[in-house]
């Protein structure tokens, strides 16, 4: 029973009216969930911008506030004072829906991110596919803006990101079925319940897979082609300014948070771990996530739009087919009690699964080029 | 078994970034830390020293811009007193043809770089803002006879053999970086 069903129940036992019994903890929850976001989203921005100077050998803003906390809530507030420009000939309703649609996905799939036991405002039995088919809205919102804009720059943008996220979003869907495989359900509680050792372990090969895939879907370095600053600008938020730039803004970073929440869950034992309460274990795993991220970020470079698509069909598709197929076997064949040859045999199969395939992916003779 | 294409590359690029983890920014935190200029700076003050001066007026007419304001009357013996002497350092293009010109080494370039004024007014370096002080000191520039006196530059080494910084892990906070070099 999920904290908000507590909940429920307490107030029919106060004996609230029914319309009561059913808004009153589905406001609360939302607005927790709103509030929490909002605040690790905050800190996210701030965290990047330290670390990322850290890396480049720079300190990162460190005036405003102790060691520049503040200053995330200061670009805020610049970006919410600024005019809202919409271009002369934009779609002027696409233009003003496109940062909506971008935004609200991204919170809804906090909807079923356990935090804790029973910490989840609706514990689906479906909760992965729900997931999968709401994180896939945003880039109909990412289309719209780039069309919307009317600029040539964002309409690259949008062209790159439909190609982008469509086709990583077979790898991921993948290397999701293998864990709900293992797991035996859909549910995210079931998931984290079931994961006496996390399945990073069991499964290293399906958790790159998603880390990659995963990589590619929220635009981050070094698949962040759909804002390459240097070759498109800014992509598809060129034209925006103002609350509706802030929208975009803040949906980046939500991604990334709903997407390590979603990492921690599946593969790092979620809320799970000795001493610390849950809920702290939950975040320490994010924001090991997101350190990790910024770390790809700092080293990385931009791939190129066909070693971009190369590497989704040709590299994380096969993999995470063959990887899946394996863990089918596994689960067929082996014996649950029989965990650390599972583990054993995964990480052999995972190593020389990329050896063979790294061998196989070049082309024109090793060198990685049309 | 070379492992050239099996993403070493990429493993041998995050060890180097994190390696940079550790290393102490490069950056020079401006209003609270400064670096020492190098001592032969055009810097953005001349330095008059007025013992010195006979009042011939040589800058004035080494000056491209026409920016010194000269004018002297005859004081006891055969010296000239200085009445007015005016520099508008917001004219002045810093060329040091009037330090060059001056045949009793009565004009120096100073050490001073922060000049930002508020008002235009305050551009104009009257003969008591001009006199050589205690925070007023000429640079080195053309006259290498105060280089001994002067500090010297502080570069950006991380090499104790140069004279540079120990390269040590520093802290996120500002307070504890280790002051310049």
């Amino acid at each position: 029973m999920t904290l908000l069903e507590q909940f429920q129940l307490l107030l029919k036992n106060a004996n609230w009216p029914d319309w009561a019994v059913y808004l009153t903890p589905a406001i609360a929850g939302i607005l927790l969930i709103l509030v929490f976001v909002l605040t690790i989203i905050i800190v996210f921005i701030w965290w990047e911008r330290r670390l990322l100077g850290r890396f480049q050998l720079r300190t990162g803003p460190n005036r405003c506030g102790p060691e520049g906390i503040f200053q995330p809530i200061a670009t805020a507030i610049k970006i919410l004072l600024k005019e809202d420009i919409v271009p002369d000939k934009a779609d002027k309703l696409l233009h003003f829906v496109a940062p909506i649609i971008v935004f609200v996905p991204i919170l809804m799939l906090f909807a079923v991110i356990p935090v804790g036991e029973g910490a989840i405002l609706v514990d689906l039995n479906i909760g992965i596919i729900y997931i999968i088919a709401i994180s896939s809205i945003s880039v109909i919102g990412i289309f719209m803006a780039s069309w919307a804009s009317n600029n040539k720059y964002s309409l690259i943008a949008g062209m790159r990101a439909i190609a982008q996220m469509v086709s990583y979003e077979l790898p991921v869907v993948l290397s999701i079925v293998g864990v709900a495989l293992v797991a035996g359900s859909f549910s995210m509680l079931k998931i984290v319940e079931a994961q006496g050792i996390p399945y990073i372990l069991q499964q290293p090969l399906g958790f790159i897979i998603f880390f990659l895939g995963a990589l590619a879907e929220m635009n981050r370095s070094p698949f962040d082609l759909l804002e390459a600053d240097s070759e498109i600008v800014a992509g598809y938020h060129i034209e925006y300014s103002g609350m509706k730039f802030a929208m975009f803004y803040l949906g980046e970073y939500g991604i990334v948070l709903a997407y390590a929440g979603i990492m921690a869950t599946l593969f790092l034992g979620g809320w799970q771990g000795p001493l610390l309460p849950p809920i702290v274990w939950f975040l320490i795993k994010v924001v090991i996530i997101f350190s990790f991220i910024i770390w790809m970020r700092a080293t990385l470079p931009r791939l190129r739009v066909d070693q971009l698509m190369s590497f989704a069909w040709k590299f994380l598709l096969p993999m995470a087919v063959i990887n899946l197929v394996i863990i089918a076997v596994e689960v067929l064949v082996l014996p649950l009690s029989m965990q650390w040859l599972i583990i054993i045999l995964n990480f052999g199969f995972a190593a020389a699964l990329i050896l063979l395939w790294s061998k196989l992916f070049t082309l024109g003779g090793g060198r990685v080029e049309v | 078994m070379k492992f050239e294409r099996y993403g070493i590359g990429i493993a041998k690029g995050m060890a180097l970034t994190f390696r940079h983890l550790f290393r102490s920014p490069i950056t020079i935190q401006y209003p609270d830390e400064k670096l020492v200029t190098s001592r032969r700076i055009r810097g953005n003050e001349l330095v008059w020293f007025p013992e010195k001066c006979t009042g011939c007026a040589t800058c004035a007419k080494s000056c491209p811009q026409g920016n010194i304001v000269i004018s002297t009357h005859r004081g006891e013996g055969s010296k000239f007193e200085v009445d007015i002497f005016e520099i508008d350092s917001g004219r002045c293009i810093f060329c040091g043809l009037c330090v060059e010109s001056c045949p009793y080494d009565a004009l120096a370039m100073g050490l001073s770089y922060e000049c930002a004024k508020y008002r235009r007014g305050d551009l104009i370096l009257s003969k008591e803002k001009l006199a050589v002080s205690a925070n007023h000191q000429p640079s080195a520039y053309y006259r290498p006879q105060f280089e001994d006196k002067l500090p010297k530059q502080s570069l950006l080494l991380y090499n104790q053999a140069e004279g540079g910084q120990k390269l040590k892990f520093l802290p996120l906070s500002k307070r504890k970086r280790g002051s310049g070099a």
